[in-house]
């Protein structure tokens, strides 16, 4: 039981509480917000992992870009702001036996099967900015790249399906 | 540290996150429950990238390429989530039963397509 284990352990508390939090909020604005709490406590782990680069990154892109995005989805859907009943279908039980039971199957499977492996956090170079952009430009710049033309297909792609509509609109007047 | 904390703890966020898919009624929150998921595969790659020790840093990489693909779906996700609420006034994901091969027309749902 070393300070590792237990900045770990706390940060998975808060993590896992925050994540129960958001699947049962009954306020979709509360959701997005405790969110952002787990996301944080996951950077915190990242960071108890030795994977800086990623801890700020998932800081960055995760809590500053998604749960942004997601609040304006929230927003532009007319989601009621106050608390309301029906954020839960009706197969809420069918849901957690489910949940419950892939948890249990992935959590029994790979513990027991690494029950024994033990990280040395601090043998282990730190993946900073210089290490990160080392492994990624010299090792992976082919997937880098056509990471890079994914996320420009995604933003044609979600300006193409939300401004359909205007396009049709605006074609009439056109004439 | 041990590893098998981070699994545990990545094991019980996927099953939080298929909890959520499931059970949550509104489209932006399924999405939300996505990105648990998302997030617990990402704490995989990165504890077993500090266990094994990967000169490489195959884990961390793959990490950061998963949040790439992660902001694209997002994105995506929104888009569509936004034009089905222009065409059909609602994001309730078991009221949109168009392609639902049992009981089509119930009353309160929306009208089938002719």
């Amino acid at each position: 039981m070393t300070g590792a284990d237990v900045v770990f352990g706390l940060l998975g508390v808060v993590c896992f509480a925050s994540g129960v939090l958001v699947v049962t909020a009954r306020n979709l604005i509360h959701a997005a917000l405790w969110l952002v709490v787990c996301f944080g406590a996951l950077a915190g782990c990242y960071l108890v992992l030795t994977a800086e680069f990623v801890a700020w990154v998932q800081v960055l892109i995760y809590i500053g870009a998604v749960v942004v995005l997601m609040l304006f989805g929230a927003m532009l859907t007319r989601t009621p702001i106050g608390p309301v009943q029906d954020l839960d279908s009706g197969n809420r039980p069918v849901a957690a036996l489910a949940g419950l039971a892939t948890a249990g199957l992935l959590g029994v499977l790979v513990v027991d099967a690494f029950r024994a492996a033990y990280v040395d956090v601090h043998g282990t170079a730190v993946g900073d900015g210089h290490v990160m952009g080392t492994a990624i430009f010299r090792y992976y710049v082919l997937p880098f790249e056509i990471a890079s033309v994914l996320l420009l297909a995604a933003l044609v792609g979600a300006i193409v399906l939300t401004g359909q509509r205007r396009a049709n609109q605006a074609a009439p007047g056109e004439h | 540290m041990h590893l098998s904390l981070a699994l545990g703890l990545s094991a019980l966020l996927f099953g939080l996150g298929v909890y959520g898919v499931l059970a949550r009624r509104n489209a932006v929150a399924v999405l939300m429950a996505v990105e648990l998921m998302l997030n617990a595969a990402n704490l995989d790659l990165v504890a077993f990238d500090a266990w094994f020790k990967d000169q490489l840093h195959s884990g961390q990489v793959f990490a950061l390429f998963v949040i790439v693909v992660a902001a694209a779906e997002v994105g995506v996700g929104l888009a569509i989530v936004l034009s089905v609420f222009r065409l059909r006034d609602t994001i309730a994901v078991d009221r949109l039963r168009m392609l639902a091969d049992r009981d089509p027309v119930r009353v309160g749902d929306t009208e089938p397509v002719p």
